[in-house]
């Protein structure tokens, strides 16, 4: 059975990572948010939150991070996503469920291409 | 909510909102029963506004005019034939209590407890989770996870992954076998 002591191979292969990439600042780092209120509990973010970080962890995508907020105004579009890419202007998706959050980190995170059909209007 | 785990989520959200640094969040299933608390260290409640936080039309939310976090949980333990009580005190925290009759048809399952535990994972916040099933406890404290890390963030993907299936093992040798 996995302990915690198990965590020190993790933490020094990360840690080697860490040393060899360039001082990265926080500003390039790539955020992705997930609703994490009631309304979006309720209509399934908790599997999306843990899809993108599957997705992330399984990519190596080094700089994405996966977080969560609170309501984000729009009830009935949970769960909402928001994707923030340095220097690029926020994108909300909507009605996100697991395959979609999978979408989203491949061909918006990693492809550099935003899914217009998982946006508002769209779902 | 599909599980009770979606309303633990929920209720931990509550207390992270509320500032709270440390959040014990203990599961245990004794004499038939389920029983779920959740103690936190945030900023509490007057009592004024907790007499009326059962009421869906409490909410400090700007986004919208409802929070129903508190009302449905409260909900899932009455059908359930179980019990809920909150407990608060302005500056010192807030304990949320329920308990379910495990064998109620108008019960959830309990659900997906790593999955929960690890969208619940904060740099800034240390949670303390106790999961027992007749007398066999899990105690999986983040401040021994931290200093294992030596300053790695706990939220970052390889550690959760890490961490969801840690937590699975232990909490599924803990159930043996059986589906809560
Ligand atoms: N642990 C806590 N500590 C301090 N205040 C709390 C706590 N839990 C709830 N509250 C207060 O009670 C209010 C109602 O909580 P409830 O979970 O029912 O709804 P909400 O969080 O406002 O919205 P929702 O849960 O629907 O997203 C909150 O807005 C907050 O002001
Ligand atoms: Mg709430």
């Amino acid at each position: 059975m996995k302990s915690i002591a198990d965590i020190k191979a993790i933490r020094e292969k990360m840690q080697a990572q860490i040393m060899n990439r360039d001082n990265v600042s926080d500003a390039a780092e790539t955020r992705v948010v997930v609703g994490m209120a009631t309304c979006g509990i309720a209509a399934g973010a908790r599997p999306v939150f843990n899809e993108l970080v599957d997705q992330v962890q399984k990519r190596g995508l080094e700089n994405v991070k996966v977080t969560r907020a609170g309501c984000l105004g729009m009830c009935k579009l949970e769960p909402i996503v928001e994707v923030f890419v340095p220097g690029q202007e926020k994108v909300t998706y909507v009605k996100v469920d697991a395959q979609k959050a999978k979408d989203i980190i491949e061909k918006h995170i990693v492809g550099g291409n935003i899914c217009t059909d998982y946006l508002v209007g769209e779902e | 909510m599909r599980e009770l785990s979606l309303h633990i989520l929920d209720i931990v959200e509550n207390s992270v909102k509320a500032n709270a640094t440390l959040i014990q969040v203990d599961i245990e299933v004794k004499n038939g029963y389920l029983y779920i608390t959740v103690v936190d260290n945030g900023k509490g409640m007057s009592e004024e506004f907790l007499a009326k936080v059962v009421d869906p039309f409490t909410t400090t939310r700007t986004t919208r005019k409802v929070g129903l976090g508190i009302p449905l949980i409260k909900q899932a333990a009455e059908v359930a034939e179980g019990e809920f009580s909150i407990t608060s005190k302005l500056g010192e925290g807030t304990t949320v209590k329920t308990s379910y009759k495990l064998d109620s048809i108008d019960r959830v399952p309990l659900g997906d407890v790593p999955e929960t535990i690890t969208t619940l994972l904060y740099p800034n916040i240390e949670f303390v989770w106790r999961y027992a099933v007749n007398g066999e406890e899990f105690i999986f404290d983040t401040r021994e996870v931290k200093e294992e890390l030596q300053g790695v963030p706990i939220d970052s993907p390889e550690i959760l992954v890490f961490l969801k299936s840690l937590l699975k093992e232990n909490i599924d040798s803990i159930n043996g076998g059986i589906i809560i």
